[in-house]
């Protein structure tokens, strides 16, 4: 059976697993409805012209593990930022671990989607912002119909979060393979400020799908740091839907590490509801072999003085092949716009590829909007120079390819993320760069 | 320390240096002068090993071993050094980062450990104290912005730390004012000894009253075509090139 197929037939089983009374029983049975009709995407839409999921919808996905499993801590443990004290949600096939999680229901709200969406005293909230702002694309909207867990995150009104949050996905390979669907819902109140690390990870060869959705609704003046670390095994693929809604003065920041996985594809959204907002997206792709890497991003700007700011670079050796489609639209009433864009890329063989494409519809005439692309290889001058000083050739590329990344690292506010990084960063690249990263 | 014989090379088949023969002993300065498109820079980067250039004939000798073969790092390992007319920006990685990185590949090349970080931190501190480098010069990016002299004095300042056996100063004195000039050529005077040897590519006198060099030669269409004491380089200064161009034809 085709995977569309077998999900489709899968909805009726899986409602009757979940409370059908649930607040969101229609938006479910809507969203099916929306993925039967559209399917998966295909290179014939516009916005996914370079990726093909072909390659990887092939497999026999299990859709509802059937095994409960428990990992160690010992055994993950590198996978986490484990040198800070944080709030964690793991999961482990799909299934919530507590013994692996360290949640939290004082003062803040750090818990389960599936709590949130059963209990009473949560009602309110999935009302008010349930698939509020996720878009109706099949991918999102086949999340929707089969949404039951996931990271459900509720900072109030004034409440700085010291302890970054960290969401994991495991998959064992307990299934020959495995299609997760989080659903993750993240609102934060007037004045308040949190920090979430996601990370989507498997640990064995298996195939895995992960087709993931996260809401973020920063409210007045809120602050979100978001970290997407994406360094999986070349046997899984993720595509992560991701739409943030930005209350006026609010500040949402998104940092995407890809370094990993088979397919990569990143839809992120942000919609600027109010004045005097900044959005910051930033990135860095390193990736080889035959690996794919897809930065769909948004920014819509609907209202006066706001500011975007998009920062993406790109590595891509081997046979790896990466995108970059980075729209801004800016409305009428968006005056005083300030939205910069920039898309820097280096191929570090002649069989990688990166296609990008900035794409800017402005209907204000007061605005600022800038953006720049460059492909390049790594400039030979400056190899010379780097090895008439000593440095090996394999250690020169390491070095300059690591400054090349490197101001994207500036932005990000917790140094064990950037020691985290720039160690991927150095072995990724195979070298010992030769001082404290 | 490095004999050069009958050195021919190319850069995309253009045919550059045409038949080099140059000796240099421990403890000597040598000035290479001549007009531009000579082959001075040409002649600077085959010693160093810069890939682009071909070697279609002749050899390189450093210390009696041929260095031809070798890769720009390896020679770098072997002592030689050069001070690039155009150094390169590097954004991203600070001159501090950049010292460490390739004096320690320069050790571990060598068998040996890396240096430890409070000697690192002294010999730092002393060899930016020789050519009057403010400290918090060293954390900027490599290059990066830096002014035409400080880029100079920062490529010295990389020589004092790497302590090359021979050391070739491809147009250092080329957007230097007269303090830096002297500030430069201080320091390059002060790591000279008897065990190692200077090359200094220029087109001016200027510099070689500074740095007094104990052979001059004239470097014209690829050969060198005349050699002589320091008092060649005032007679060039005066009368300029086109007396020796007249002489050869």
């Amino acid at each position: 059976m085709e995977l569309k197929e077998k999900l489709v037939s899968s909805f009726m089983a899986f409602e009757d697993t979940v409370d059908v009374n649930s607040p969101i029983h229609d938006i479910r049975t809507e969203a099916i409805k929306t993925f039967e009709a559209d399917g998966f995407p295909t290179k014939k839409q516009e916005a996914w012209k370079y990726t093909s999921l072909n390659s990887i919808l092939k497999h026999d996905y299990s859709v509802f593990p059937k095994h409960e499993d428990a990992l160690e801590f010992k055994d993950v443990k590198k996978y986490f930022i484990h040198d800070i004290d944080s709030y964690k949600i793991v999961f482990i096939d799909g299934k919530y671990s507590s013994h692996l999680s360290q949640t939290t229901h004082d003062g803040i709200d750090v818990c389960l989607m599936s709590a949130a969406l059963t209990k009473p005293k949560y009602r309110l909230v999935i009302e008010n912002y349930f698939n509020k702002i996720a878009s109706k694309d099949s991918m999102s909207a086949l999340n929707t119909a089969f949404s039951a867990e996931g990271a459900y995150i509720h900072i109030p009104k004034n409440k700085l979060v010291e302890k970054p949050i960290q969401i994991l996905h495991f998959s064992t390979g307990n299934e020959a393979a495995l299609m997760l669907q989080p659903r993750n819902l993240v609102v934060v109140d007037e004045n308040a400020h949190v920090q979430i690390i996601e990370r989507h990870q498997s640990l064995t060869e298996n195939p895995v799908l992960t087709n993931s959705v996260t809401e973020i609704f920063t409210n007045k003046r809120a602050i979100v740091d978001y970290y997407k670390i994406q360094n999986d095994r070349e046997t899984a693929s993720l595509i992560d839907n991701t739409f943030i809604d930005q209350k006026r003065e609010s500040l949402a920041k998104v940092h995407t590490f890809s370094f990993g996985g088979k397919i990569t594809r990143n839809n992120l959204n942000f919609y600027q509801n109010g004045e005097r907002i900044d959005s910051t997206m930033k990135g860095i792709t390193i990736i080889g072999n035959k690996q794919h890497v897809d930065h769909n991003t948004l920014v819509h700007h609907i209202e006066p003085n706001c500011e975007s700011h998009q920062d993406y670079k790109g590595i891509f050796g081997d046979s790896a092949t990466g995108v970059f489609n980075g729209k801004v639209l800016v409305e009428k009433e968006a005056q005083k716009t300030d939205a910069f864009q920039a898309n820097n890329n280096i191929l570090l063989s002649d069989k990688a590829t990166i296609n990008t494409k900035p794409q800017l519809e402005i209907f204000a005439d007061d605005v600022k909007c800038s953006h720049g692309c460059t492909i390049g290889q790594l400039d030979e001058s400056a190899m010379f120079y780097l090895r008439s000083r000593g440095i090996p050739e394999k250690e020169a590329r390491g070095l300059l390819m690591f400054a090349f990344s490197n101001n994207v690292l500036d932005s990000v506010k917790i140094p064990e993320i950037k020691n985290r990084i720039t160690k991927i960063i150095a072995n990724k690249l195979g070298v010992n760069i030769g001082f404290d990263l | 320390m490095l004999k050069i014989n009958n050195l021919h090379a190319s850069v995309e088949d253009k045919a550059i240096l045409k038949g080099i023969n140059l000796e240099v002993k421990p403890g000597e300065v040598h000035a290479i002068m001549g007009p531009n498109g000579s082959g001075k820079s040409t002649l600077a980067s085959v010693i160093a090993g810069k890939e682009e250039y071909e070697v279609e004939e002749g050899e390189i000798l450093l210390e009696g071993e041929n260095i031809d073969e070798l890769a720009a790092e390896e020679r770098a390992h072997k002592g030689v050094f050069l001070s690039f007319q155009y150094p390169v920006e590097i954004p991203g990685v600070s001159v501090t980062n950049f010292m460490k990185t390739a004096i320690n590949e320069t050790r571990k090349a060598k068998g040996l450990e890396d240096m430890p970080a409070n000697e690192m931190l002294k010999m730092i501190r002393e060899k930016s104290e020789l050519l009057e480098i403010d400290r918090k010069f060293l954390s900027r990016s490599l290059n990066e912005g830096f002014s035409g002299g400080e880029k100079k004095r920062n490529e010295i300042f990389q020589m004092a730390m790497l302590e090359p056996k021979l050391a070739i100063l491809d147009e250092t004195d080329s957007g230097l004012d007269i303090d830096a000039l002297r500030i430069v050529a201080n320091g390059v005077n002060k790591l000279k000894s008897k065990d190692n040897a200077v090359i200094v590519i220029t087109h001016y006198q200027r510099l070689l009253d500074y740095i007094v060099p104990d052979y001059v030669h004239v470097l014209y269409n690829g050969r060198i075509v005349k050699s002589g004491t320091k008092e060649l380089a005032h007679e060039l200064e005066a009368k300029g090139y086109d007396w020796i161009k007249q002489e050869l034809v």
